[in-house]
């Protein structure tokens, strides 16, 4: 048995190895498991328990990915020009086709799906109808919504092949060849082991990056982030030190949420027809509707894409017209009207308290903190407005973001240079033609990755990472039946991979008695204080909260030389227990997703996304230079990273 | 908005095989006291009240309490989750309150059957676009 500081060192191999257990892992089980033979083996880690872990682990109130009768090239359409044009249509076109199987899959296994007056019965798979919150988005009763995937993935898997609480913390190349994934090493946080995989093939699929940003709130409530405050950009951050290519890291999300408790908005606006104004009762839309006019096409399409909606809302803050509200309460008196008038006042009452459940809903089913800060603040939205404000920057790839890993795409649509097999391309080159392709592999031979990590083709949202884990499930197959003749060499041996995981333990026993408190200590720095160190830098040179989300060349050459030195004292940070010493190698990838957003920032000389940031010096789209991918790599031996640009290509026409 | 786990009401899950709030919590929160054997929650400030230890409790000793650094006192939300459904008690500042219901589920819990009446893989279409569950010859292609 292990001991804290000693802990038990466990090899593993295993064909297949997933590394998470949210929506695009538990897709790639379910799918993984139809296929593959008997005889290839299959693991599945996370660092939290399958059935809440994840972004969805407090439920959802809508599935925001469901084509039903909408044409998968008008899905492109719509996620092209929400994301400023720059998007891989072939991947997008591929999540569309498939997505609606797996919300069939869902409703099958328990999750209920709001219905059409009439369909109450029928299911969507054959033909009920749902009740679309938008052109894309369906209402569900969705508090148990990762309970039941996770279910349905458990069972397929077998939980002999599933691992807890386990925190992967680095993907091992093959000793042999540097282009190839050979393995992986995490550790428990529930017992004294480390865990080493060796694998032919993995998926990637940790989530998105939360905390790497300085959040609004820095006292008790800093753990109210809008995305999951788990997600520590592990997926970024290890493909990336394995030398996987990312691609438009620049991008980045901050949506604009109910102030405070950041509960959804998307119900409100578009079904209860709510209204948003500023102090005046202007509605900024309409005040400000020829700033859009700056950023064709995207801001002229009928729904301007979101990063300008927030421009508008930023120019009231600015000059002094804030607070935006949400006008909830002439929203709900309006409806509560016209129920009158059609129904008469018995019927209307009866439809007016379902409604006032269905907003409840909205924030129960999947931002609880919501409905406790209008708890506390006496806030009944029938009678009083509500506060809108835009949040920290989150990085995502399957919500409404596009950073990621520049992968592959499905050989039945995908251009040549965006296939490739045993030959990835290198940093900026295309890839040799006439390789077998497998879709969704990162430019590391055997790693792939879905959901969150799949870059260039947001608006996946809970119901596209399963389906896109689904697909990645099946090519990942086929790479290990093509590669059965493989034996992973790992480089290090697995006493250092041992130690070197367990430095900050090391650095904690050899210094913790030198002073009387134990984090102020000149020998080490705690996990807490590093993760605050980046979140400084982040916010006050790379256009965080506190400076209106701008920024210039200059402030972010002087956050790249401090990221320089934030790394190296990274080596430095100690862990007193194994969730400290979770905490530390969490924040260790956060400095590498924040180090790649402000390269690919400040190597795109303009800016794309106005309203989640201004480079000011650059304050312009540029279609002419710099519509193209921003892609990054690290060179694996001497970490030096390489920003360079790739070509952007419509696959789908887009007027 | 923490949760936080009331004294009396806590008895460990000294009767059960696992401590059902250290086993949810998504961000590894909630730990066992050694010595009062009762649950805590360690790192207060990375809770994203999720409710995930509150709705799992089987002696209903974790609640939630409003963010401090941002939130007046005395509201509080407290769900009571069935099997096939949810209550939630909103209990405002101000002494109002109300009351929710809503179901979570249309299966009995365990109850999934994953493959159950699908069709088998067929593995000639591995390497081709479509689910196993799905006709691939009909898969779309890109047509404007
Ligand atoms: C507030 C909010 C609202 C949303 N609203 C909607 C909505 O209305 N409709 C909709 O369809 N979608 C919505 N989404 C989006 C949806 O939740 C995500 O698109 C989806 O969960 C992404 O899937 P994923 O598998 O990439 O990541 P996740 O589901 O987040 O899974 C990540 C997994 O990785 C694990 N993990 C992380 N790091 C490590 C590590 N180092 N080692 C091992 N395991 C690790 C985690 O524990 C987790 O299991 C919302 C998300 C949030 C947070």
């Amino acid at each position: 048995m292990g001991s804290f500081g000693k802990p038990d060192i466990v090899e593993i191999e295993t064909d297949i190895l997933i590394i998470g257990g949210g929506m695009a892992a538990c897709g790639c089980a379910y799918e993984l498991m139809r296929w593959k033979p008997e005889d290839v083996t299959v693991r599945l880690v996370d660092k939290a328990a399958m059935e809440r872990s994840g972004a969805v682990a407090q439920g959802l109130s809508a599935i925001n990915t469901y084509l039903g009768e909408n044409k998968p090239e008008d899905y492109v359409r719509m996620v092209s020009n929400d994301l400023m044009g720059v998007v891989r249509d072939d991947l997008i076109f591929d999540v569309g086709r498939h997505v609606d199987n797996s919300v069939q899959l869902f409703e099958e296994w328990g999750l209920p799906i709001w219905k059409q007056p009439g369909d109450e019965e029928k299911p969507l798979s054959e033909g009920g109808k749902p009740v679309n919150s938008g052109k894309w988005q369906i209402m569900i009763n969705g508090e148990s919504y990762k309970c039941i995937v996770a279910e349905a993935a458990k069972k397929a898997l077998g939980m002999n092949n599933i691992q807890e609480r386990i925190f992967i913390v680095k993907l091992l190349l093959d000793a042999n060849d540097d282009t190839r994934i050979a393995g992986a090493v995490g550790f428990s946080t529930r017992e004294d082991k480390i865990f080493v995989y060796k694998t032919n093939a993995i998926l990637c699929v940790a989530g998105g990056a939360v905390n790497v940003f300085r959040p609004r709130s820095v006292g008790e409530g800093m753990g109210r982030t809008w995305y999951p405050v788990w997600n520590s950009g592990s997926t970024y951050a290890m493909v990336a030190q394995v030398g996987g290519e990312l691609t438009m890291m620049e991008n980045r999300f901050v949506p604009a949420r109910f102030k405070d408790g950041y509960g959804p908005v998307g119900a409100w606006f578009l079904l209860f027809k709510a209204r948003a104004t500023n102090n005046k009762g202007e509605m900024y839309l309409e005040r400000n509707r020829d700033m859009l006019k700056d950023y064709p096409p995207y801001g002229l399409a009928k729904v301007p894409a979101t990063c300008l909606r927030n421009h508008l809302i930023l120019k009231e803050l600015r000059e002094g017209r804030g607070p935006i509200f949400m006008r909830t309460d002439k929203a709900l008196q309006a409806l509560a009207a016209s129920y009158e008038e059609e129904f008469g006042p018995d019927e209307a009452k009866k439809k007016i308290k379902h409604l006032e459940a269905e907003a409840w809903e909205d924030f129960l089913d999947m931002s609880i903190g919501q409905a406790g800060v209008w708890a506390g603040e006496n806030i009944e939205p029938e009678k009083v407005p509500s506060e809108l404000m835009p949040t920290e920057p989150y990085f995502l790839g399957s919500h409404s973001g596009c950073c990621g890993i520049w992968t592959t795409g499905p050989s039945d649509i995908a251009p040549p240079e965006w296939q490739w097999g045993d030959k990835p391309p290198k940093a900026g080159e295309d890839p040799e033609p006439g390789q077998k392709n497998y879709n969704r592999m990162t430019t590391v031979q055997g790693l792939f990755t879905a959901g969150d990590g799949v870059g260039a083709s947001g608006h996946k949202f809970s119901s596209g990472s399963h389906a896109e884990g689904r697909i990645a499930a099946k090519s990942m197959l086929s790479w290990v039946l093509d590669h059965r003749d493989f034996t992973p060499t790992l480089s290090a041996n697995t006493t250092e991979l041992a130690e070197e995981i367990y430095a900050p333990v090391r650095i904690y026993e050899a210094h913790k008695d030198y002073s009387t408190n134990i984090d102020v200590n000149p020998y080490y720095i705690t996990p807490r204080n590093l993760q605050a160190r980046l979140q400084k830098i982040m916010d006050e040179y790379v256009a965080g909260v506190g400076t209106m989300y701008t920024t210039n060349v200059t402030l972010m050459e002087i956050a790249v030389r401090k990221i320089g030195e934030l790394k190296k004292d990274s080596k430095k940070m100690m862990a007193r227990d194994l969730h400290e010493l979770m905490r530390a190698w969490e924040n260790y990838h956060r400095i590498y997703a924040g180090e790649a957003h402000l390269r690919h920032m400040l190597f795109r000389k303009e800016t794309r996304y106005p309203g989640f940031y201004y480079n000011m010096d650059y304050n312009y789209v540029d279609e002419v230079n710099w519509k193209c991918f921003v892609n990054s790599k690290i060179d694996p031996v001497t970490g030096e990273w390489s920003v360079f640009k790739r070509a952007h290509k419509d696959l789908v026409s887009k007027s | 908005m923490p949760s936080f786990v009331i004294q009396e009401k806590c008895d460990g899950c000294k009767e059960q095989d696992r401590v059902s709030c250290v086993y949810i919590c998504p961000n590894n929160l909630m730990a066992l006291d050694k010595d009062s054997k009762k649950a805590v929650n360690q790192e207060v400030d990375q809770c994203w009240e999720c409710y995930s230890c509150v709705k799992i409790c089987p002696q209903h000793a974790v609640e939630v309490r409003a963010y401090a650094d941002i939130v007046p006192m005395d509201g509080s939300v407290v769900p009571l989750r069935g099997s096939d459904s949810i209550v939630w008690t909103i209990k405002f500042r101000n002494g109002n309150v109300k009351k929710f219901k809503f179901p979570i589920r249309t299966t009995v819990e365990g109850s999934i059957n994953p493959y159950a009446g699908k069709p088998e893989a067929d593995i000639s279409k591995l390497d081709s676009p479509g689910f196993f569950n799905m006709d691939s010859a009909y898969m779309p292609r890109i047509s404007d």
